[in-house]
């Protein structure tokens, strides 16, 4: 504002011969928000853009123990690991696939039962009765609970020979000798474990939303004669949309790239049932020291999500549009 | 005047930006200090820190040369050391799985150490020829040399033998299951032996070792897998079969991820045989097993040997010590080394931590003539082979590892690993391993 001001009332102090008063740089009205932006700009650029490109350039190399030292004259391979990463009839291109449909399978799960449990949740503690402060709180814990801590809790839960999940299932003679951690049982582990972190989130941003549907169109709807089930249907569900876009794609994003759960849960020995594409990822750059292979699945994880991300976008702007 | 405020602002994130950088540069160096990053060869970090920290203090009055200790555990060791491989930035003298030493090698992030400098170390015959034999490719100095020793050996719990009327250790490998079958009582939850079927490294040694016994040939000359054979499977599924036919090992086992679980298990006597490293002795002493509670004996082989087979009862274990190329203080670094594989401090460093001495001039000390001990030295310096030492070893770990952890996985949920399912397995880690996507030079 005070700039502004400045540049306005300088022509005419511009006039007098010798200005005893120093004249304030001027700054246009239109470089103000970049400037404003710039720092900010500044380090998403270092912490994020620069190492991204970082990474696709490693993608196009030969990074491997020979060349990680002097790492800048590893030999250019051009689209050489992304061929590997991609033949399907090799060993590490069928794997790399199983582990992206794992992932798929995964974060659809995961979010679908998020967003669901999380409305519910919502719904319930919409009209006040006693306790409704200590359910929501109660309700926020695993999402507050420091992942590693969480995380730790259900490996010993699902322990196969001392575990609480064995011990209770025994105790109501539906078994109990099952591994958890092993086999394809590994997967139902690591997505129960990710729900129960993921869901409060998505009860706190369902919540917030409920809160701004006026309760007069309920009122509205019941006169109209219409059920609890129906109001759900066409009113909240509706109204809600704009929030749930956004925490689904947010959700999805969070869930495809998780790491910390399966690699706590797991420790180095992840089943196949469980690897996640970030673990995959991991386990052929680090484990084996292939870095330019483990860049270039980066990449194409990175391309995928730009692309999920771009469409779901487009999608769902188009289709509030024309409601 | 726009453009002079516009570079004022930019000379100012600069400026930020570059004072948050410095951050992250290299402390100056007086020439008189050196980083250690230590392995964990103790029960925790803390030990290990004391008792590296009572013998530097010598080093310090003798050499003037001061000497900062990081203690790093194990699970974290080779990412670190690949990281400051990558960066230039480390410590000076380093630590390391002397299983790792080939592969570490092939980065050249360490000094070599040709002739003079393993003169300085009073010469190569000092070393024991096994555990020098894991130092580095063949055919080029080392690139680092042995610290503490290590091998195989089986423990047994001696109350739980008398009990079950065994008098004498098994002398081969079917005697051996034979003794595993009478310790098995799974309704009093007493098991025959424990392993960690979940770790990779456990795995891919027993692998390697009774592999070796069948007559496996893990690599050709050229460095390439040749492990998808029959006697390598032969070798996988005697260990798998503990588990899933001869039912000697407990199915919870296909869960443990670290050799100290199973060292858990052997000492609350949950199970009467470990095969185990003699860095294992500390781990059990902790645990509250008494020394005269339990015994050493070789692991066995088949007898005869099928063709071709050796009687490899342990793979060269043990930690090495390597000095980084980027140190600027290299002759320190050397020295600390001498200080290290010296005659007193291997006598002293390797009684504290259960493990062996590298250099045949420290086994005078009477704490190494124990019945255990001498069982460990003379296997490790007798009947233990180097796994290959080529760049792509940490690959066969981790492919193989991985390929017996899987089958472990089987055998404690369904119980039946037929001779297929291993030769699959094994089949497609090599595939993994051959097709390295850019893995070679």
């Amino acid at each position: 504002m005070t700039v502004t001001s400045t540049a306005s009332t300088a022509p005419s102090s511009g006039a007098e011969p010798n200005g005893s008063r120093p004249r304030r740089p001027r700054i246009s009205k239109r470089s103000v928000p970049y400037l404003l932006l710039a720092p900010a700009l500044f380090f998403e650029l270092l912490v994020h853009i620069v190492p991204m490109l970082g990474g696709l350039w490693m993608s196009f190399l030969r990074l491997n123990q020979f060349f990680l030292r002097e790492w800048m004259s590893a030999p250019f391979t051009g689209l050489q690991n992304y061929r590997f990463a991609l033949d399907f009839h090799g060993a590490a291109g069928v794997e790399l696939f199983q582990s992206f449909a794992v992932t798929i399978a995964f974060a659809v799960i995961t979010v679908g039962v998020s967003w669901v449990m999380g409305l519910a949740a919502a719904l319930f503690l919409q009209r006040s009765f006693p306790g409704r402060t200590l359910l929501r709180g109660l309700f926020l814990v695993p999402y507050a609970l420091p992942i590693y801590t969480s995380v730790m809790i259900w490996k010993f839960m699902l322990d196969r020979s001392d575990g609480m999940v064995n011990a209770t299932l025994s105790d109501l003679g539906l078994g109990g000798e099952r591994f958890w951690l092993l086999g394809n049982n590994a997967f139902l582990s690591l997505t129960v474990t990710a729900i129960w972190r993921l869901w409060p989130f998505a009860f706190l941003a369902l919540m917030a939303g409920l809160q701004s549907i006026p309760t007069d169109i309920y009122d509205a709807a019941a006169v109209d004669g219409a059920g609890l089930w129906q109001q759900i249907r066409t009113i909240t569900v509706p109204m809600l949309q704009p929030v749930s876009q956004v925490l689904i794609l947010v959700l999805f994003l969070w869930t495809f790239n998780d790491f910390n759960v399966p690699y706590l849960l797991f420790d180095q020995a992840v089943p196949s049932s469980a690897n996640l594409i970030s673990i995959h990822i991991y386990q052929n750059s680090f484990l084996t020291w292939n870095f330019g292979l483990g860049s270039a699945m980066s990449t194409l994880l990175l391309l995928f999500l730009l692309v999920i991300t771009a469409g779901y976008l487009m999608l769902t702007s188009r289709r509030s549009r024309n409601a | 005047m726009r453009h002079r405020r516009l570079s004022g602002v930019i000379v100012l994130i600069l400026v930020l930006a570059s004072s948050l950088l410095s951050g992250c540069a290299r402390e100056q160096d007086d020439g008189r200090t050196l980083t250690y990053w230590a392995s964990n060869q103790g029960n925790s970090p803390q030990q290990d820190r004391r008792i590296l920290n009572e013998e530097f203090e010598k080093f310090t009055a003798r050499t003037g040369i001061e000497v900062n200790v990081e203690v790093i555990g194990w699970g974290d060791l080779l990412n670190k050391i690949l990281g400051s491989a990558v960066s230039g930035v480390g410590p000076d003298v380093v630590n390391l799985g002397n299983t790792w030493a080939a592969s570490l090698q092939a980065t050249g992030a360490f000094v070599p150490f040709t002739e003079e400098r393993m003169q300085r170390l009073g010469g190569r015959e000092r070393f024991l020829e096994t555990s020098m034999s894991s130092t580095g490719m063949s055919g080029r100095p080392p690139s680092s040399v042995p610290l503490y020793g290590l091998s195989y050996g089986v423990f047994y719990n001696k109350a739980m033998f008398r009990e079950a009327g065994i008098e004498q250790p098994p002398e081969n490998w079917s005697q051996f299951v034979d003794v595993a079958r009478d310790l098995t009582r799974p309704n009093q939850d007493q098991w025959g032996m424990t392993l960690a079927g979940a770790s990779y490294t456990e795995n891919a040694h027993f692998a390697f070792m009774l592999g070796n016994q069948e007559g496996a040939q893990l690599f050709d000359s050229d460095g390439r897998a040749t492990f998808a054979s029959p006697q390598m499977a032969s070798g996988v599924q005697r260990y798998v079969e503990l588990m899933s036919e001869h039912e000697v090992v407990n199915p919870d086992d296909a869960e443990i991820g670290s050799a100290t679980e199973a060292v858990g298990n052997f000492a609350t006597g949950e199970a009467g045989m470990l095969v185990a490293q003699n860095s294992a002795i500390a781990a059990i002493r902790a645990a509250g097993m008494k020394d005269g509670e339990w015994g050493v004996f070789p692991l066995p082989t088949p007898d005869p040997l099928p063709e071709g087979g050796e009687a490899v009862r342990s793979h060269v274990a043990g930690t090495n010590i390597a000095v980084y190329r980027n140190s600027e203080n290299k002759d320190a670094a050397i020295e600390l080394v001498k200080f290290l594989t010296s005659a007193e401090e291997q006598s002293i460093l390797n009684e504290k931590y259960g493990s062996l001495p590298v250099v045949s001039d420290a086994y005078d000390n009477p704490a190494f003539n124990t019945d255990a001990l001498r069982t460990f030295s003379r296997i490790l310096a007798e009947s233990s082979k180097q796994v290959p030492m080529i760049p792509n070893e940490n690959r066969f770990e981790t492919t193989v590892g991985a390929a017996v952890r899987d089958l472990f996985a089987r055998a404690g949920t369904n119980r039946s690993v037929r001779r297929e399912d291993i030769a699959d397995a094994l089949n497609e880690a090599q595939q993994k391993m051959r097709s390295g996507g850019g893995s070679t030079r």
